[in-house]
């Protein structure tokens, strides 16, 4: 069991009550996740030519200060930097693949969680509660976010392991359930150079899906795609630059509920974590149907 | 007279510890929940004939095991809404999710607008009224009781299932294994008019049609002994 929780902004006044609507939907489904926790924030686009990175290590008091003067003094780089409990995000003006190629072979101890414009993920054990205040989640604004909590069951309780999972750019994915044909599409997507970081099946699903993607599919294109060959239980949610979706397999097991204001869309595995949201009590609330894609952009 | 109870200042235990001391032979306690947010296991296991009316969105498993009592929920419920109920009558006036009156025994769920998959799975002889449409292997492996659809019903209505009625007023169009359009008989015709008149829906009895088991699933056939 897992909760997987998804609120995407239409009012840009509320993006600066963002985090702490998140961290309390969050926070809701605990119960339904107590191992781990973890969130993606779309906000704050860099500056054209630049790529933003986030990376996270176990170490609490990682020199992140010697990583980026390495870096800007490796690869003749401009980098800004910020830092969140255990996580840092890295502003980097350069390129994107030598930036990632350089952290894999000088910084291999420094997980890369997301890499993009506007995405930054964070993830790390502990209730979700715990997790929310470390990172501090109350303070973020933002456009549009996406939230798990989770009770593993396919894999181990690892920081590697939680979600959300970032295969491409931008693109992030959480997962309630579990899918049964990730090892064989695990092989597939690697023969057309998709790059996985765990066993995780639910790694997989977002590969899948960077690869529809990158195929030229639209984001709806790609998730009925994924009805066809991602095989298993599965309530997703997926945040892109500037989209949002969900789908549900086609039985349906794993819940979930949508509710729709003129203001925002919000999803959860539950109603309760979706009732605090300002007007929720006026909302259009429904569950979505099965093996049927719901997506929203801000296009 | 209403008495209120506050679910954010008793929770839901405190609520269900309440109802379960209702003293047997009370018939006019008529209390009036606040506050649901959402919350699981309201009012589970209510043994007394008192009404409840809960005004928001419910959890899961709301109503679960209701006997004798009268409760309805002003808005949605999750999962699970009145499972294994015994008797009396639950009301939601929103939708339903997954398995709604799963297992039940006795008395009547009413559901006004639309019910998820699964509803009525192993009924036993509860009687539903859904305003609405259900999902997907509703009345899965139904045994006793009725289902009334007044929309239409999802792919796989009635799997194995054995001697419940479902009357469905639109589309069936996927129905599971055993399971076929039947003859509507007098006295079922009279049935599902009672159910849709306690239901306070006012369809047409002839727009229905009747579903049920072509015993072909589970009754023992010799002929078929090499199979069991």
């Amino acid at each position: 069991m897992c909760g997987i929780v998804g609120l995407f902004l239409k009012d840009e006044s509320l993006q600066s009550e963002l985090g702490s609507l998140v961290e309390s939907m969050l926070s809701e489904m605990g119960d339904r996740g107590p191992d781990s926790a973890g969130f993606a924030i779309y906000r704050d686009p860099v500056d054209e030519g630049e790529v933003k990175i986030t990376l996270s290590t176990p170490d609490d008091d990682y020199a992140w200060d010697d990583l980026v003067a390495s870096m800007e003094s490796d690869l003749t780089v401009s980098v800004r930097v910020e830092t969140y409990w255990n996580h840092a995000v890295l502003a980097v003006r350069g390129d994107e693949k030598a930036v990632l190629a350089w952290l894999r072979s000088q910084r291999p101890e420094v997980r890369v969680t997301s890499a993009g414009t506007d995405i930054e993920i964070f993830k790390e054990q502990g209730t979700p509660a715990e997790v929310s205040d470390r990172f501090g989640l109350a303070e973020f604004r933002g456009s549009h976010a996406l939230g798990h909590t989770r009770m593993a069951t396919e894999s181990a309780v690892t920081t590697e392991h939680s979600h959300p999972f970032s295969t491409g750019r931008d693109l992030c994915l959480v997962h309630n359930g579990s899918l049964s044909n990730h090892n064989r599409l695990r092989r597939k997507l690697e023969r057309h150079g998709i790059t996985f970081e765990t066993d995780n099946d639910s790694e997989v699903a977002a590969g899948f899906f960077t690869m529809k993607l990158s195929q030229g599919l639209d984001l709806e294109e790609a998730l009925e795609d994924g009805l066809e060959e991602l095989d298993g239980f599965y309530t997703f949610a997926i945040g892109t630059k500037d989209g949002f979706a969900v789908l549900r397999d086609s039985f349906a097991c794993k819940p979930a509920v949508l509710a729709e204001t003129d203001r925002w869309v919000a999803m959860a595995s539950e109603y309760r974590a979706l009732d605090h949201l300002p007007g929720a009590s006026q909302a259009r609330i429904w569950e979505p149907e099965p093996a049927v894609v719901y997506t929203w952009s801000r296009a | 007279m209403w008495v209120d109870v506050d679910l954010e200042a008793v929770g839901v235990r405190g609520l269900n510890e309440r109802l379960h001391a209702i003293s047997a032979g009370t018939t006019d306690a008529r209390w009036r929940i606040r506050n649901p947010h959402g919350l699981h296991n309201i009012a589970v296991g209510a043994d007394s004939p008192v009404s409840l009316l809960i005004e928001g969105h419910v959890g899961y498993y709301c109503a679960g095991m209701n006997k004798l009592a009268n409760i309805t929920v002003a808005g949605h419920a999750g999962v699970g809404l009145a499972e294994n109920m015994m008797s009396g009558v639950v009301r939601v006036q929103g939708n339903a999710s997954s398995s709604a009156g799963a297992t039940g025994r006795g008395g009547m769920l009413v559901i006004e607008g639309d019910a998820s998959s699964r509803c009525g799975i192993s009924m036993k002889g509860i009687d539903i009224v859904v305003g609405g449409s259900v999902g997907h292997m509703s009345a899965f492996m139904a045994q006793a009781g009725r289902l009334v659809v007044c929309g239409d019903a999802g792919p796989g209505l009635g799997d194995s299932i054995y001697e419940a009625e479902i009357f469905v007023r639109g589309s069936a169009d996927d129905l599971g294994a055993d399971c076929v359009a039947k003859e509507m008989s007098r006295e079922q015709r009279e049935g599902l008019v009672g159910l849709l008149q306690r239901a306070g829906f006012d369809h047409n009895p002839s727009d229905f049609r009747l579903y049920g088991s072509a015993r072909n699933l589970y009754n023992f056939h010799i002929d078929n002994a090499a199979s069991y």
